[in-house]
């Protein structure tokens, strides 16, 4: 009998066109996406004179840069109106399709992908932005590359890699009330460490990601990169076969049939090993708020922040010491007496459908007390949003209703938090400096965002939810 | 692509950990073209303080360390964002070589692509080479990437490099004409593969 192998052994097999002696591997690229950071490469390729491999299996999404208010308008910054353009000439004069500024399907490349149907099982996806570990929520195997990588792939649709490790993250059990797939993420790598899958593909498995929706998959994926794994993934199954039926570029009739047959081997087989296996236990999974400047800085709602003066080795308490001096919180500080300033509601990590219905089941009726954004994850979440009064209830609770975008996770378009201001936001990195020179961040989930806003200090939404549908 | 072989300059310890790429280069300065102007921006808000005044305690600030093409950090160099501009940023500011106890992956990754060397030392061997250079920052540090041996006067140190990266380092490979080479096998897969995971595929367009 074959050795057992993993999801991740059979992706790598399934795209490895030739090896080196050393071992790196040619690997056929399934789906490339780009965006307007992606001009470095277009640039690489114009000076070699090369052209674009394989222009129907890459596609153009502005997200980065783009407006969230006055679309359909000029777009009032020079600078930012460039970068849009640029794409729009690049992916044009390539034959490139587009989901550019005025698109109905246009949004967050990590958002788009899914729910066109590009992104399906047993792909290899890359995209230049290190967020594509999201894509792997389908059973695909995705990752973020740089500007020189996707050059590569611009003029070749192959890209050598040299194979990573494989771990295992399993989480069993049941999630109670409340909590949902940001909190598992964040739970996953406060474990691990912000480095701790550094140099692996990760798989989750075990009935608390088997129990998450398409959306809450995609949200883990994503996070995956937060504790260092360039790709995450989850095996498909029938969850996954439900959300791709009859989307706009998946397979129909009798194809989808037979990928479904296909995509149904795409698991890891019983007995195959991993190079590391990480257990958690999904019961004991409370809402999780960040407090520090980088994403392993998380704790449940009900702890207290950590102080420096009670921890014994001396470069940790260094550490510390700055994580607080910058997030302007002093030592010991309990999670819930921190108040916040606004609120940012929006992200490849968690502005989906079901992201904005988790907030607005904790919003609905109630008004935020700090200012706020929300900005759905693309055009097409945005219209199911407003069909389902989602709009209204973030509207009526102080908060603006915005377009499609990357937006206020970094700011590229202009939606910054301001210097030394608060931020709770459903967004992927705490990093100093993220949302805006000087802005300080704490990540957590859409509903723990709603709770912080009706608030105004970081909150367990669980007493929120008492009476209400999740 | 730029080769790295050996490498003998000052080095500068910025005893830092963590330092994510947003902090090589903040997100402002991505839609900047490739160019020095880039360098100037490396680690801006680490560098400077809310007023844009230059921070005395940041060691790449102080004269000593001007002429510096080896950065010794702290674990997880690199990690976050895929900007390749981060790396760009380092190269324009004259860095060449950075030696961490680990680097974020895309990161390693971009750095091979740049023919900048991403040098993997232990952490009490960092640590000691650090503060070996702080309290003698004149002294030359010699990475030989043949050898895997990273040198400061009689102290040597070898370091981990997967064995892709040093290859390409070495031989500067222009990948692009590495895969142009293998095009026949790349007909083969994709004519094979079409056969055999045709929901994968697209029409042309």
């Amino acid at each position: 009998m074959d050795e057992p192998q993993t999801l991740i052994d059979k992706m790598w097999s399934a795209h490895a066109i030739t090896r080196r002696e050393d071992g790196a591997a040619l690997l056929w690229v399934d789906r490339h996406y780009v965006h307007e950071g992606s001009f470095h490469a277009f640039t690489q390729m114009h000076e070699r004179g090369g052209a674009v491999a394989e222009p129907a299996l890459t596609f153009g999404i502005a997200d980065h840069y783009v407006p969230t208010r006055g679309r359909g308008g000029r777009i009032a910054d020079p600078d930012i109106a460039a970068m849009v353009r640029t794409l729009e000439k690049n992916t044009t004069e390539s034959g490139i399709k587009l989901f550019g500024l005025g698109d109905p399907r246009q949004g967050i490349v990590h958002v788009v992908g899914p729910e066109q149907g590009l992104t399906l099982p047993g792909l290899l996806i890359v995209c230049g932005d290190s967020h594509t570990s999201t894509h792997g929520a389908f059973g695909a195997y995705a990752f973020g590359i740089g500007a020189s990588e996707v050059a590569h792939v611009l003029m070749t649709q192959t890209l050598w890699q040299k194979k990573p490790k494989r771990m295992r993250v399993t989480v069993g059990g049941k999630t109670t009330a409340g909590v949902g797939a940001k909190d598992i993420a964040l739970a996953i790598i406060a474990r691990i460490g912000a480095d701790g899958a550094q140099g692996h593909a990760v798989e989750f498995a075990g009935s608390a990601i088997a129990a998450l929706s398409m959306e809450g998959r995609m949200t883990l994926c994503n996070m995956s990169i937060e504790a260092g794994g360039r790709c995450g993934m989850v095996a498909p199954d029938a969850t996954t076969f439900t959300y791709l039926r009859g989307r706009p570029y998946t397979p129909r009739g009798t194809a989808f049939e037979q990928a479904v047959e296909a995509w149904s081997r795409l698991v890891s087989d019983p007995g195959a090993s991993f190079d590391r296996e990480v257990m958690l236990d999904a019961n004991m999974i409370a809402p999780i708020v960040t407090w520090g400047i980088t994403p392993d800085d998380a704790l449940p709602i009900d702890a207290h922040v950590p102080d420096p003066a009670g921890e014994t080795d001396p470069v940790r308490a260094k550490y510390l010491r700055e994580a607080l001096d910058y997030m302007g919180i002093a030592p010991g500080k309990k999670l819930t007496e921190i108040t916040v300033d606004r609120v940012f509601i929006g992200s490849c990590t968690n502005a989906r459908i079901e992201d904005l219905r988790a907030a607005a089941a904790v919003l609905a009726g109630r008004s935020s007390k700090v200012p706020g954004l929300v900005s759905p994850g693309s055009t097409t979440v945005k219209r199911q949003a407003e069909q389902e009064g989602l709009d209204r209830i973030f509207r009526d609770a102080g908060l603006e209703w915005a377009d499609a975008g990357c937006s206020m996770c970094l700011g590229l378009n202009g939606d910054l938090v301001p210097p030394g201001e608060r931020c709770a936001s459903t967004t992927n990195r705490n990093f100093r400096g993220r949302q805006g020179p000087g802005a300080r961040t704490h990540l957590m989930s859409p509903a723990m965002v709603a709770a912080a806003a009706v608030t105004g200090h970081l909150a367990d939404v669980r007493p929120l939810l008492a009476g209400r549908a999740p | 692509m730029e080769k790295f072989v050996r490498l003998a300059a000052k080095a500068c310890p910025l005893n830092l950990s963590n330092v994510n790429t947003d902090q090589i280069l903040p997100g402002r300065y991505l839609r900047l073209p490739r160019s020095p102007e880039l360098g100037q921006a490396l680690f801006q808000d680490l560098r400077r303080d809310a007023a844009g005044k230059l921070k005395p305690d940041f060691p790449l600030n102080s004269p000593i360390y001007r002429e510096a093409k080896i950065l010794i950090a702290g674990r997880n160099f690199g990690g976050g964002s895929s900007r390749e501009a981060a790396v760009y940023a380092l190269y324009e500011a004259g860095i060449r070589c950075v030696i961490a106890p680990s680097f974020g992956d895309i990161f390693a990754q971009n750095a091979v692509k740049n023919g900048f060397l991403a040098a993997v030392l232990a952490e009490t061997e960092v640590t000691e080479l650090a503060a070996a250079i702080a309290a003698d920052p004149d002294m030359p540090v010699t990475v030989d990437l043949e050898q895997q041996i990273i040198a400061r006067g009689n102290r040597s140190f070898s370091f981990a490099i997967d064995p892709v990266s040093r290859n390409q380092l070495l031989n500067g490979w222009d990948d692009i004409d590495l895969t142009h080479s293998n095009r026949e096998k790349i007909a083969a897969f994709t004519a094979a593969d079409r056969k055999r995971r045709p929901w994968a595929w697209l029409p042309q367009v």
